[in-house]
């Protein structure tokens, strides 16, 4: 029941076949067989999780109209708060925290009857790509225990590869929904900035943050799509504009006359063998379903990296200060006569990670007098290019398309005192979020050298996220032809339930 | 301007608000020469004629009617406090000098 996908479970429940309450059970036992080894979940809520489940039971026996995923289980991202249960962003300086509210994200999904099951690691406040900045331990991936899961949605997305939930909520500020989903060979999405509201995302670079749905399927992914996504009068940057008809493209996977961009730039040079290899292999599936692939150019694409590295440092500078330990969160070295700036030194000494003290001081350069032109000024110029780069290229085409991370999943402790290394990626996933632009991946198949799982990344011009669904869902169907079965079930068994 | 000694080191932890061990601040400095030197590469296509971008939409301030509408109670609104008293967030001494 567990290895099915969400619309399926979705079916059964409705069908009367099986209840919420039976099959949020069935993920909970499947958690507590596999999460020792694969570590996705910081807090399980088995009792809300139960006590939600049996309240859609109720309300379906009673013959209410329930929305298309009620009473099939999720796993929420911790970076998300919702009221009562624990959110620590996988710091330290949270830990112990009880939000006193839902996100809005978290409203929504209890609105449609969606089952919480509980919060998943993440890198300490988002920043990463591998979950190992978690001061909580890392997650593993379940295709190899021994490598990374992605980052920093890592947790959301391990947690679907291991079949400990068929849902999960991410965000993406610089790929961490994209690069947690390509490593594991699930499917994640990062709206357009805007679609879906922020209130409750713990902040960690304003501009560039965006929750998205993670799931198995393009379809799955679709359906929790549009239970998150819509106008919020408590975001201000929410975009007060119908939802994108994403369900119906997924359904549809219609690329007949659509016109496909390869981006030049993301390839080539730094990209693994077998990640080409399958790149290219989807590409002319693509082409055999009726699409037309060009080829488009973004030249200030090689930009993208480093002016990220300065612009989300100097918003998280300005965002972590927040965690003063005065409000919420621990408070170090509060003793008779201790000043509250010491205290404050103390407690963002011990609460923050090292990833998270070096994002704030490379903020705060990049931020100061004297050295903001250079530098953060200099960032937000690459990103009028960079946004112009995709304006441009999205004249030749309907959406655009690339490997979404250079590599497969790396070992744990790799790249661990190399953050430029580290950084490197998130080179292919950037962009968009620079632009505030829509991009999906979805698995296109192993690379023959190492058997891990391979991202193909699609990216959506502004409120045009059908089109990466219509796109996903085509590629996705001529795949699992070809495959059979969906890429998971190659993925070794951790000995939970069949 | 793309190296930072241990004391700019030193001194952006103290502007950040973070006690930093010796041992940090010289990973931390070494840390930095090689990751300004990658992020200034900004400045190769960074010219004048190019506007910057700080956001993504193009944003105006919003305005909502003034109107009272249900929020936090005092309890909910301390419930994370690391200390609190008479219903306020009770915090460490702020000024220099004793009261």
């Amino acid at each position: 029941m567990i290895k099915n996908s969400a619309a399926e479970m979705a079916e059964s429940l409705a069908s009367g076949a099986t209840t919420s309450v039976a099959l949020t059970q069935a993920h909970l036992d499947q958690i507590s067989k596999v999460d020792g080894k694969v570590h996705a979940f910081l807090h399980v809520d088995s009792q809300g999780a139960l006590e939600q489940a049996a309240q859609v039971d109720a309300a379906r026996s009673r013959g209410e109209k329930l929305g298309p995923l009620a009473g099939v289980p999720l796993a929420l991202k911790d970076v998300l708060v919702q009221k009562g249960v624990p959110t620590t962003c996988g710091s330290k300086i949270l830990e112990g925290w009880r939000p006193p509210y839902d996100a809005t994200v978290v409203t929504n999904l209890k609105n449609a009857g969606v089952v919480i099951l509980g919060k998943t690691n993440m890198d300490e406040f988002a920043m990463g790509s591998s979950t190992e900045n978690s001061a909580y331990g890392p997650t593993h991936n379940p295709w190899d225990l021994t490598r990374i899961p992605g980052g920093s949605g890592g947790g959301s997305a391990a947690a679907l590869a291991a079949f400990e939930a068929p849902l999960a909520i991410g965000t993406d500020t610089g790929g961490s929904i994209r690069q947690p989903a390509a490593v594991t060979g699930t499917v994640g999405v990062k709206p357009t900035y805007g679609g879906v509201s922020r209130y409750g995302l713990v902040a960690f670079s304003s501009s560039l943050d965006q929750a998205g749905p993670c799931a198995r399927t393009v379809l799955d992914t679709a359906l929790l799509h549009e239970v998150i996504a819509g106008f919020d009068p408590r975001d201000s940057t929410s975009i007060n504009a119908p939802v994108p008809q994403v369900v119906a493209a997924a359904k549809n996977g219609d690329v007949k006359a659509m016109k496909i961009g390869v981006v030049k730039e993301l390839n080539g040079d730094g990209y693994q063998a077998g990640v080409r290899q399958r790149f290219e292999e989807s590409l002319e599936l693509l082409a055999k379903a009726g699409a037309e692939i060009v080829e488009v150019s973004a030249p200030n694409f090689e930009y993208a990296l480093a002016a990220y590295y300065l612009i989300a440092p100097s918003e998280c500078s300005s965002n972590l200060a927040r965690f003063d330990a005065m409000r919420y969160g621990i408070r170090v070295g509060d003793s008779d006569g201790a000043s509250a700036e010491s205290v404050m030194n103390l407690t963002r000494e011990v609460g923050f990670g090292r990833e998270v003290k070096r994002r704030i001081l490379l903020g705060t350069y990049a931020l100061s007098s004297g050295y903001y032109d250079a530098y953060y000024g200099s960032a937000q110029k690459v990103r009028t290019l960079i946004t112009q780069d995709f304006n441009n290229a999205f004249e030749k085409c309907d959406v655009m398309v690339s490997p979404t991370c250079p590599t497969t999943a790396f070992k744990i402790g790799e790249k661990a005192n190399d953050p430029l290394a580290m950084y490197l990626n998130d080179i292919a996933t950037i962009p968009v979020n620079m632009a505030g632009i829509g991009g999906m991946s979805l698995p296109c198949g192993v690379a023959p050298e190492d058997g891990l799982p391979v991202g193909f990344q699609i990216m959506s011009p502004v409120m045009q996220d059908q089109r990466m669904y219509s796109v996903g869902a085509a590629l996705e169907a001529a795949l699992l032809s070809q495959w059979g079965a969906p890429l998971l079930s190659q993925a070794p068994s951790l000995g939970g339930a069949a | 301007m793309s190296s930072l000694s241990r004391d700019d080191v030193a001194n952006l932890a103290r502007l950040a608000r973070i006690e930093m061990s010796d041992q940090e601040l010289d990973n931390l400095t070494s840390e930095f020469g090689v990751i300004l030197n990658a992020v200034a590469r900004v400045q190769e296509v960074a010219t004048t004629d190019v506007p910057a971008t700080s956001h993504p939409l193009a944003l105006t301030n919003i305005f909502r009617k003034d109107l009272v509408i249900p929020s936090l109670t005092p309890e909910e609104a301390l419930s994370g406090a690391p200390a609190s008293e008479e219903q306020r967030f009770r915090v460490p001494q702020i000024l220099g000098e004793e009261a």
